[in-house]
């Protein structure tokens, strides 16, 4: 069987679920051999919205890679159900594509009909609240801009599962603000499970359902945290900052564990 | 901003409006104005540069070397005048031009098939990639006598002799734009399902155009060469070229008329050139590679 199990979309109308058992990724070989992953599980339900938390150096990008079936595990097996789709901290738009363009492209590799394509990215770019943009080129728009073509981009896939590897990282403050509302938006509407990668810890807790704390080289799971706080959720709300103190404490101990 | 109230904060759509209002550029209002000074600042050195050429020409021919046989610019470009008025210099204008056109065109096909076959596949690569480049440093005027004996004296020798001068650096560029397609857009490219011919079509190829482009314009420099070498060598009778008009200069020592012909086919040769400099702009502008959006 292979690793990555990719079951009919017919079969999962409430989103996708993502099953990591005992993965381990190991690059290279021999005595320059690098231990990205180490026997790692971590199930995630059709509709949650989990947040992967930990220190540059801990694997989090390689574990999206492997649910996005970009690269395959040493070992240990890694599944997710439905369609997934990456968004990547660039918006890696392609540049001789408009806003709209870059939307198309998507719905077009899913083999799409012209008409059909037309209305549906004009229904994402508005969907962005991007509309009167579509007809711009990435290098008109401002980073916020580009950040939600490509999450325009990310939903024309129809995706299940959308991963998305620290997006907002390169954004300042304020439009990252604005673009977790408009995530929050965009998955009330859909039955959309996110595996979301962050080194902010506050954005993870104004986010998602559930934290999962990852240690570095190797990368392992170290904690989990629920997220009880009620939604709509603001950032700087005093439940966020409690349970990002919390969160942040943890992630303290296990850096000074690790340094010993 | 921080209010307690919720109430009073702005909504979405204010802040979106905000962000928008900060975040773009200011788009060009003065493009009109902007584009003449640009023109303007990149006409007068141009201009200049040939002040000073004619300048120094007539220096050299006022100063009495080779007198006898060195035209001044005077004389040299009152008889490019003069052939301008003849069908003559047009006929042969024509027929180069038409050769350069034909050949070219049929470099950039070949080169461009040639280049998306081994760019993609890796044998053909291994087997065939260093043959480009070698072809590409080959002097193309050692083709002539190989194309004499295959053609004849005729055209078709000529064009097969321009093609193989361009079509190696034409093919080298889209296999270095292919190499250098991001890893990230093929990364993405592939996680919306792209694959194989749609990759490469969607993807691979207009990442690869600025690449290609520059392979044209080496590839044009290349044609050029090889078509003056192959009129001056391949004479067809009765087919007046830029060739033909030079080796007949060349015969009746014409210094002034050899001269002018020089000069068109420099001309010629510079606005094929900034014709490829213009759609190399063009394509960085449209993706946003220049500082000037």
């Amino acid at each position: 069987m292979s690793p990555v199990t990719v079951t009919d979309r017919l079969t999962s109308a409430v989103g996708g679920s993502v099953q990591l058992t005992a993965v381990t990724k190991v690059f290279g070989r021999g005595g320059t051999a690098v231990r990205a992953l180490d026997q790692i599980s971590l199930e995630v339900t059709p509709g949650e919205f989990t947040c992967l938390i930990g220190a540059s150096g801990c694997g989090k990008s390689t574990l999206l890679s492997l649910i996005a079936g970009l690269e395959l595990p040493t070992s240990g097996t890694v599944s997710a159900s439905g369609r997934v789709a990456l968004m990547f901290q660039e918006p890696a738009l392609f540049p001789w594509l408009t806003a709209a363009g870059n939307v198309e492209v998507a719905l077009r590799a899913r083999g799409i009909g012209r008409a059909e394509r037309r209305q549906r990215t004009a229904e994402l770019i508005e969907a962005v609240h991007l509309g009167g943009f579509g007809g711009k080129r990435p290098h008109e728009l401002s980073g916020g801009m580009r950040q939600r073509v490509a999450l325009a981009r990310a939903l024309a896939q129809d995706a299940d599962v959308l991963l998305m590897d620290e997006p907002f990282g390169a954004l300042d403050a304020m439009t990252r603000d604005l673009l977790h509302d408009e995530l929050d938006r965009v998955r009330a509407g859909r039955e959309l499970t996110i595996v979301f990668v962050t080194h902010n810890v506050r954005e993870a807790v104004r986010l998602g359902d559930r934290v999962v704390v990852l240690s570095s080289r190797p990368g392992r799971v170290v904690d989990e945290f629920a997220v009880p706080i009620e939604r709509p959720r603001r950032i700087d709300s005093a439940p966020v900052a409690e349970l990002a103190a919390r969160i942040t404490d943890r992630l303290r101990e296990e850096m000074s564990g690790h340094g010993r | 901003m921080a209010a307690s109230n919720p109430g009073s904060l702005p909504t979405y759509a204010e802040r979106l409006a905000w962000l928008e209002a900060t975040d773009t550029e200011p788009q060009a209002g003065q493009r009109g104005r902007r584009l003449a000074v640009r023109s303007w600042g990149a006409f007068w050195p141009k201009a200049l540069a040939i002040v000073i050429v004619l300048a120094i020409w007539q220096l050299i021919h006022v100063s009495g070397w080779k007198k006898e046989i060195f035209p001044g610019p005077g004389v040299t470009l009152a008889n490019l005048w003069d052939q301008l008025q003849t069908g003559l210099l047009w006929h042969a204008i024509a027929t180069t031009a038409s050769r350069a056109v034909v050949g070219f065109g049929l470099a950039v096909a070949i080169g461009a098939v040639i280049g998306a076959l081994v760019s993609r596949i890796a044998p053909l690569r291994a087997a065939v990639g260093s043959l480009i480049t070698g072809l590409q440093t080959m002097p193309s005027i050692a083709w002539f006598p190989f194309a004499i004996i295959l053609f004849g004296i005729n055209t078709t020798a000529i064009l097969f002799v321009i093609v193989l001068g361009a079509a190696p650096s034409i093919a080298n560029g889209l296999i270095a734009g292919v190499d250098y397609t991001p890893p990230l857009l093929l990364k993405a490219g592939k996680m919306m399902g792209l694959r194989r011919f749609s990759l490469y079509w969607h993807l691979i190829l207009p990442a690869s155009l600025p690449a290609f482009v520059a392979g044209m314009r080496q590839g044009w420099a290349f044609a050029w060469r090889s078509l003056m070498a192959g009129e001056l060598l391949v004479i067809i009778a009765n087919q007046p070229s830029l060739g033909v008009l030079l080796s007949t200069d060349q015969d009746q020592a014409d210094m002034p008329s050899t001269t002018a012909i020089i000069i068109v086919i420099l001309i010629l040769g510079i606005l094929v050139h900034t014709l490829f400099s213009v759609a190399d702009r063009a394509i960085r502008r449209r993706w946003g590679l220049t500082g000037t959006a």
